[in-house]
């Protein structure tokens, strides 16, 4: 890798300063939002003239605003506990039938994330409204399990891939039944995987907003959600308060998870 | 406890066209050192499966002691197992993983802890406990497999293959470690191997496996000099199979006919009178090689047949003296040869 490192000093620094717009490029228009949130103003305005804190107490002081907050801890957290395990059983599918058949499974698992989400969300939206789940927290939790179990599979399969399944034999021989196998052997050997693939099923329901916005209502509007419902109707502050600490928090997640790993 | 018999009858298993176990049944004797040899394909791997109990037969019965197992789970056959590929855990320290079938049977913390550390102790590998299984040679893998797979004193052991990672000098010191807790332990072994010189070495008993068949079933010894078929003969190291009509009666009243076999290693370039009667076979040098211990020497007979001589390199023979093409007379004792019963001809 080290080797396709350019030689030239001219191509050192032109690299470099590629490599930097490209980053601020992609940070920059999360970052504007900070100095936004902290603005005095009731206006969105960048820079801001003044400065303070009532768009965060307007947030946390507002019901609307708190309710979509649960909303969409809840929402993702149950994403994770329904998209995980049913990712890794699609692994252990995918790996022990093996050949044609397995990589249509593997591609057919993968799909719903590379399908544009509006497409996803009209769709949903007819099946939801046949089941009479419009609008309610399972309704809402099917559509993100959809986009939440590909992420989960991209991450899990690799893990299991590389799982030696005579080793589940050596258990059994040893006097473990097929559930005690699996927990204690396979699993702790791949508890890293299956952290990532939860976390990652968490934030893409954290972000989601395209099928939120089609099947959620009312008592389960997501955060997403009123987010833009709210920029749509009013524009004030609020929302880069919001974003900030949306941001912040994935960002949180994410390092401390990094921070794990390493250990 | 004394270790039980394993008792196999008319055990049956076939994968779509291929019969990979064709009606074998085989007595394995309390105690006793059993080996499956063949090569691959032959259905031996798939025999210590059924008897494991990963592979389910589609007809036959498997005993261990008097109890029928053949539709028991694996986990409940109390049978130990070496994975060729040891399958120890990598998660768990070496202690952990030798301790693991003990938790498993609830033995008190302490009880489980003690036993597999004097089961770690058996295979050479006092304190190793807290080692990772990453941080151990080829060598300590294969004892921790084996600590493992006799810790909690299960009724049989099956050995898939285990010293073929190792290299020679370890397999070979490995062949006695096993033998010997084999024996210390007097537990009924199923041990599969396609090596015939580890099969000799360790078993008391060989059952040399083709096409999902046992072949010959019998100590070492009969086994390496009077193979029953073609088959084993060839299989078991260099043996030449000719018709009788290709030797020279040397000596009297040597009846010849039939198909014979005599070892590359029994045949030599000089008539001993100590040998008494004989037979001389006549042929065209085509090759000559150094293998260490011996000379390899290849002889064409009557234009097509070959004749394998294994000389000991000890032995006053200079491959200079001879030359591709020359004529040479190669004999062999009568004891050394073996007739193979029935057979057709090649």
């Amino acid at each position: 890798m080290l080797d396709a490192y350019p030689e030239s000093r001219l191509a050192r620094a032109l690299l470099w300063s590629f490599g930097s717009l490209v980053l601020a490029f992609l940070i920059l228009p999360t970052l504007i939002v900070v100095p936004i949130s902290f603005s005095g103003s009731d206006m969105l305005e960048f820079p801001p003239r003044s400065f303070s804190l009532r768009w965060y107490s307007s947030f946390f002081g507002s019901a609307d605003w708190m309710a979509a907050l649960r909303t969409s801890l809840v929402l993702a957290g149950l994403t994770a506990v329904v998209s995980v395990p049913a990712a890794f059983l699609a692994c252990i599918a995918i790996d022990r039938q093996g050949g044609r058949l397995a990589r249509a499974i593997y591609a057919f698992a993968v799909i719903p994330s590379v399908v544009p989400g509006i497409l996803l969300a009209i769709g949903l939206f007819f099946v939801l409204a046949r089941l009479r789940l419009l609008g309610t927290l399972g309704g809402v939790l099917l559509g993100h399990a959809v986009l939440a179990i590909p992420v989960a599979v991209i991450v899990l399969y690799p893990a299991v891939r590389r799982f030696d399944w005579v080793q589940l034999q050596a258990a059994r021989s040893l006097g473990a039944g097929w559930g005690r196998a699996i927990v204690g052997i396979m699993l702790p050997q791949m508890v890293l995987s299956l952290v990532s693939a939860a976390l990652m099923a968490f934030l893409s329901s954290l972000d989601e907003a395209v099928i939120s916005i089609f099947v959620s209502s009312g008592a389960n509007t997501t955060l997403p959600k009123l987010m833009f419902i709210s920029l749509r109707d009013q524009i004030d502050p609020t929302i880069a308060a919001i974003s900030t600490l949306w941001t912040g928090l994935i960002v949180a997640v994410v390092l401390l998870f990094a921070a794990r790993q390493r250990a | 406890m004394a270790s039980p018999r394993i008792a196999l009858e008319k055990v049956r298993k076939v994968y779509g066209r291929h019969v990979a176990l064709d009606d074998v049944s085989v007595d394995v004797r309390p105690g006793e050192f059993l080996t499956l040899l063949g090569p691959s394909g032959s259905g031996k791997t798939t025999l210590l499966m059924a008897i494991a109990g990963f592979v389910r037969p589609e007809a036959g019965l498997i005993r261990i002691g008097d109890a029928d197992v053949t539709r028991l789970p694996v986990n409940k056959r109390d049978i130990g197992i070496v994975f060729q590929n040891y399958a120890l855990f990598p998660h768990m320290s070496v202690l952990s993983n030798v301790e693991y079938p003990l938790l498993l049977r609830r033995l008190p913390r302490a009880e489980a802890r003690e036993r597999a550390q004097a089961a770690l102790a058996r295979t050479q590998l006092e304190g190793y406990d807290a080692r990772d299984i990453a941080a151990l040679s080829g060598g300590q893998r294969q004892r921790v497999a084996l600590a493992r797979a006799v810790v909690f004193e299960p009724r049989v052991l099956l050995m898939d293959e285990p010293l073929s990672a190792l290299d020679k000098n370890l397999r070979e010191q490995m062949q006695f470690e096993i033998r010997k807790l084999q024996q210390d332990l007097a537990i009924t072994t199923v041990y599969v191997t396609h090596d015939q010189r580890e099969a000799l070495t360790m078993s008391d008993r060989i059952a040399v496996m083709n096409a999902g068949r046992i072949e010959q079933l019998d100590a070492p010894q009969p086994i390496y000099q009077c193979p029953t078929s073609r088959f084993v003969a060839d299989f078991m190291g260099e043996s030449n199979i000719l018709p009788a009509a290709f030797l020279e009666p040397l000596g009297s009243a040597l009846p010849l006919d039939g198909t014979l076999v005599i070892r590359a290693e029994n045949l030599s370039l000089e008539r001993e009178a100590a040998d008494g009667d004989g037979v001389a076979i006549t042929g065209r040098v085509t090759a000559h090689a150094f293998r260490g211990e011996t000379w390899h020497l290849r002889l064409e007979v009557e234009g097509e047949r070959q004749l394998l001589l294994s000389i000991p390199s000890g032995k006053s023979f200079d491959p200079a003296d001879i030359q591709i093409g020359q004529q040479l007379t190669a004999y062999a004792a009568a004891r050394h040869i073996h007739r193979l019963d029935g057979g057709p001809e090649p």
